[in-house]
């Protein structure tokens, strides 16, 4: 089965990286991925995205066209990006910045994911590991294992504690 | 031993060139290449290569020009922009039959354009950009493990028949990230090589050839001195002007490759064993086709996808077979129409080809070019 | 070596007569050049002389080494590409005024800014030789020229302070009637290492002695006698004698400046160490 997720907020906070970790996660899990994103002037400020794909099979088309998941760590990148949502799709956002959710008939997840970070790892650039964290729990599309593994391949030594905490303030985000 | 690796287009165009034995790239920033230039200014070092960021696009032609007689094997990488000033050497590179590769991956154009959007708008202009008759390869990758592949070829071409090799890529194929399969060392990889005179450097003449046509090319600095030039040469290397000497040196140029088409020209077909409808599409604008084809087969429409490796020379005898094989043909490109003529042009009446151009910064998606290929089969 | 053993050893056979007009200073600099590597006895495999579009850009036909005639105004860059791939070569390019400083000015400059080993001969005619008569941006103010018909109204280049200013580590000039100065200049260019100018003033009686009335050959010569000053005497020259004249001689140097093709060696060796 496909799976398709944006994750979208504003430059700098990290999600081209976090798309990127989520399609190696897969490929560590001996699927299918493709990762695509906003590029230019929109990727510095303004609102950005990181598009992944997610199959056991082969993915033609490289862009999200019916979007399972979106991550919205902006007001911007939630107004901007959630445009093609349905009933079907979920909707993660990070409470902090999204105060106005558009009523798309789907689930809304509004999670502290930025608060999170800055109150349990004292830095809000942990917000993206966070956000996977949760992103994965909810939707089980890669194993916890391939995603640590993926995320502590991508980030700086000597950070590997704080990250592999990140994933798991991420994942109590969401209640069983 | 392989690896498995998440990259860009771009990056495996780097790797494909760092397994062909690149050792000279000159370019200039521009998007959506730039990652070409970044990530081969930090890995051809590693391998004892070169890289220099020039002072324009025109001086990074030089350049590659000048280290190619040397005897490396070199690259450049640009866009639209970038492509358009390149021209004028890629003429020189043709006339005085330099191997390079030139990378152009296209956005949308004319002038500045969009330039993080993806376009095809370059078909032509990689054919026809340069003044005067010429002859040229150009390659269209649809995938990340197709980059790898295509660069190798790329080099495999350019040596061979020693002219420049234009890796036409698009800003879809360029800039996503997809899995790819790479060896952990390239040092089995078989290296192009260029032919060496078998005389000695008294007899040499620099443009004599055999059956071939394509005459050696030793290095400069190999003891074998010969004189390279604009000018319309002759067998010598020497310029000559006379109708004999320019109708000898377009016919050569024309004919190393023209002989070839079988070796040079590759077309890829996909769910084409029965089909009636055929889409041609190529580099990004394939990628939504494939899709395409698998959605109309689920609906039980005959289609299947013809897909261009080679963009030029253009694949003549496939597309004539082609259409008498299929009921239709749609031809759909990021572009307002370039490759669509052509096709037109081969397959001369027989059958309808319909065009579905798409110019709006966006690649089409699977649900919008199924449509198009339902309108195209209606009117049949 | 006399005229003709220097013709027959660094002369391609059957390759001359050249195209210069009778009274071309081309054929004078062209020989310093050849003088200089003879002087140099440097192995011709060795050398790579690279050349533009334009007269003096024929040059590199008529001579036995490994030969580019490129397109107009890179020259230099294709010089660049030699010398960067394959350092052990001696790379003398032979470029026009036209050629050198308007189409490939930019390229001039950033070789001169990079200061890489290239040894660069401008021919300098102060005009378009091979279209007729154009003005070029080292036309004298107030000439005439066909593209000039009331005569010139644009500053000229002095190319020898714009190289210095961009970088080069050597520059100097001489005349075609300073035949001897002119081949000792080159032996010291290809010597030095780095980038290196030799701005040869030579004269174009057809396009553009005539359009401004400077005689004959002979007389072109003469003007270049009394018009140039050997730097030692230029630099005790009162300002107000300095106008309308030039020095000649070795006009700037510098060494210990690095040289970019072994810069880019050191670059490797850092790269690969530090894998």
């Amino acid at each position: 089965m496909k799976q398709e997720f944006r994750l979208s907020g504003t430059g700098g906070q990290g999600l081209i990286l976090a798309g990127i970790i989520l399609a190696e996660a897969a490929l560590l899990d001996g699927k299918l991925a493709i990762q695509s994103q906003s590029y230019g002037p929109e990727a510095r400020g303004g609102a950005s995205k990181s598009e992944v794909i997610i199959s056991e099979e082969a993915i033609h088309f490289p862009k999200v066209t019916k979007p399972g998941v979106l991550l919205a760590m902006s007001q911007d990148a939630c107004d901007k990006y959630s445009h093609d949502l349905d009933k079907d799709s979920v909707m993660i956002t990070d409470s902090l910045f999204v105060s106005k959710v558009p009523d798309f008939g789907g689930k809304v997840y509004e999670l502290p994911i930025t608060h999170s970070a800055r109150e349990e790892l004292g830095k809000v650039l942990f917000a993206n590991i966070i956000a996977l964290g949760a992103l994965v729990k909810l939707t089980g599309v890669v194993s916890a294992e391939s995603l640590e593994k993926a995320v502590l391949n991508r980030v700086p030594k000597g950070t590997e504690d704080k990250n592999r905490k990140a994933l798991e303030i991420g994942m109590n985000l969401i209640k069983d | 031993m392989s690896k498995v690796l998440l990259l860009q287009g771009n990056q495996a165009v780097v790797e494909g060139a760092i397994a062909a034995g690149v050792k000279f790239f000159a370019g200039y920033p521009i998007t959506p290449s730039t990652e070409v230039a970044e990530s081969l200014a930090e890995k051809l070092p590693q391998v004892g290569g070169k890289f220099i960021q020039m002072e324009d696009e025109i001086a990074s032609m030089g350049a590659i020009i000048g280290a190619s007689l040397t005897g490396k094997k070199v690259m450049t990488a640009t866009s639209g922009p970038g492509f358009s000033l390149k021209q004028e050497l890629i003429g020189y590179a043709c006339a005085a039959e330099i191997p390079l590769v030139i990378v152009n991956v296209q956005r949308v154009g004319p002038s500045t354009g969009q330039p993080t959007s993806p376009s095809q708008g370059d078909i032509m202009q990689a054919r026809w950009g340069t003044h005067g008759d010429h002859w040229l390869i150009a390659l269209t990758p649809a995938s990340v493990p197709e980059c790898f592949e295509l660069t190798l070829r790329a080099y495999a071409l350019s040596e061979k028949y020693r002219v420049p090799v234009i890796l036409l890529m698009d800003e879809v194929i360029g800039h996503m990230r997809e899995k790819i399969e790479l060896p952990e060392d390239y040092s089995d990889f078989p290296q192009a090589e260029r032919k060496q005179p078998d005389c000695a450097p008294e007899d040499f003449k620099a443009y004599a050839t055999d059956e071939s046509l394509v005459p050696a090319m030793p290095a400069f600095g190999s003891g074998y001195r010969w004189h390279v030039t604009g000018l319309v040469h002759d067998e010598t290397g020497f310029p000559k002007g006379t109708p004999a000497a320019t109708l000898a040196a377009a016919n050569r140029q024309r004919a190393k490759l023209e002989n070839n088409l079988d070796d040079i020209v590759q077309v890829e077909n996909y769910r084409m064993e029965d089909a009636d409808f055929a889409v041609v599409a190529f580099g990004g604008g394939a990628r939504t086709a494939y899709e395409t084809v698998d959605m109309a087969r689920k609906e039980g429409l005959k289609v299947g996808l013809v897909r261009p490796v080679t963009i030029w020379p253009f694949a003549e005898k496939q597309m004539q077979e082609l259409a008498c094989r299929v009921k239709g043909i749609l031809v759909h490109e990021l572009n307002c129409g370039q490759y669509v003529h052509e096709v037109e042009r081969a397959v001369n009446g027989k059958v309808p080809v319909s065009l579905y151009a798409k110019y709006d910064n966006e690649p089409a998606t699977p649900a919008q070019l199924l449509e198009e290929v339902k309108k195209a089969m209606a009117a049949l | 070596m006399n005229m003709e053993e220097m013709i027959n050893k660094y002369f391609r056979p059957g390759r001359l007569p050249h195209i210069w007009c009778p009274g071309c200073g081309n054929g004078v600099v062209t020989s310093s050049v050849v003088k200089a590597i003879a002087k140099l006895d440097l192995p011709k495999d060795d050398v790579a002389v690279i050349s533009g579009i334009g007269c003096s850009s024929r040059a590199s036909g008529y001579l036995d080494f490994n030969t580019v005639h490129s397109a107009h105004g890179r020259a230099i860059p294709v010089a660049t590409g030699v010398k960067l791939a394959e350092p052990k070569l001696n790379v003398i390019v032979l470029t026009g005024d036209g050629d050198a400083t308007a189409i490939g000015g930019n390229h001039f400059i950033h070789a001169a800014r990079r200061n890489i080993d290239l040894t660069v001969v401008v021919y300098n005619n102060s005009i378009y030789g091979m279209t007729g008569g154009q003005y070029s941006p080292m036309t004298p103010t107030g000439s005439k020229a066909t593209t000039a018909p009331y005569g010139m109204i644009e500053p000229d280049f002095d190319l020898t302070e714009l190289a210095k200013a961009a970088g080069a580590t050597f520059v100097a000039r001489a005349t075609t009637f300073h035949a001897q100065m002119l081949s000792d200049l080159i032996v010291k260019g290809i010597q030095h290492k780095g980038f290196s100018l030799i701005e040869a003033v030579s004269a174009c009686p057809i396009s553009f002695g005539r359009q401004n009335k400077m005689g004959g050959p002979a007389e072109m010569m003469m003007w270049q006698r009394d018009h140039a000053v050997p730097i030692a005497a230029w630099d005790k020259l009162p300002e107000e004698k300095k106008a309308g004249k030039f020095p000649i001689g070795v006009l700037y140097e510098v060494t210990g400046r690095r040289e970019y093709t072994e810069a880019y060696d050191e670059l490797i060796a850092m790269a690969q160490g530090g894998k």
